[in-house]
């Protein structure tokens, strides 16, 4: 079993176009890095420089927006859900 | 080019009237890689702001796993401006991320619902934005995307 990773359009030149990925780590923050691993590129778009999730970006782990529940610290096992959608927003 | 059918089209612009002085903002979904905006999904500006809009992060995911599950894609994202031109602002730019979407831009600074402004003039204009690069785009407004579209017209020797 592992994490199961949706991926945005925007996002799917990283992964060779595939829409969905998986990947492995007890925290998001590890998920993205062994993500990244498998498809260079990905934590860039994701992970500011200071290590913060990137303000254009919303994660969610089994539908729950993890800037409720720790951000990059929230905790993820096997079989769970981790969907990557642009934010949809301007002025 | 945008074609969109005249109903998507006024309901785009009553859903900017209706929320002015904030914010409007909303997509419509069509068959992937269809290029046909057919199904009009305005959403709630969660930042309910003159200067900003944002759809709601859970909105957000129930229509993107809605489309997801019909085989849809956002064809046109729409949004308005209150009191500037209908023109892609920098935010707008630099959250854009659907290189394949039309984004419509509608201005209401000159309606006249709520303004009394003699005129009423509601500007309705769309733009592809890729990679940070804006470029506008001509709008057709046709009266039904059913007819002369539908496979039902096609006829078979």
């Amino acid at each position: 079993m592992a994490i199961e990773v949706r991926i945005p359009t925007i996002l799917r030149t990283h992964t060779g176009g595939n829409k969905t990925v998986e990947g492995s780590g007890a925290t998001l923050g590890a998920l993205v890095d062994n993500l990244d691993s498998q498809h260079p590129g990905l934590k860039n778009r994701l992970v500011t420089e200071e290590g913060k999730l990137h303000r254009f970006v919303n994660v969610y782990v089994n539908d729950e927006d993890v800037r409720f529940t720790g951000a990059l610290d929230t905790e993820v096992k096997d079989g769970d859900s981790v969907t990557i959608l642009p934010a949809v927003a301007g002025g | 080019m945008l074609r969109i059918d005249r109903a998507t089209y006024d309901a785009i612009v009553a859903h900017a009237r209706e929320d002015h002085p904030d914010e409007a903002c909303g997509v419509v979904a069509g068959p992937e890689g269809s290029d046909r905006p057919e199904r009009f999904i305005p959403m709630l500006n969660a930042a309910r702001s003159p200067t900003f809009y944002e759809f709601d992060s859970g909105d957000l995911l129930r229509l993107y796993r809605e489309m997801d599950d019909r085989g849809e894609e956002p064809v046109v994202i729409y949004h308005s401006h209150t009191a500037t031109e209908a023109y892609p602002s920098r935010t707008d730019i630099s959250y854009a991320s659907e290189p394949h979407a039309h984004y419509v831009l509608v201005s209401t600074r000159h309606h006249e619902r709520q303004t009394g402004v003699a005129g009423d003039d509601v500007e309705f204009r769309s733009f592809r934005i890729v990679d940070g690069a804006v470029s506008e785009e001509e709008v057709e407004v046709v009266e039904s995307y059913l007819f002369g579209h539908s496979p039902t017209t096609v006829v078979y020797d």
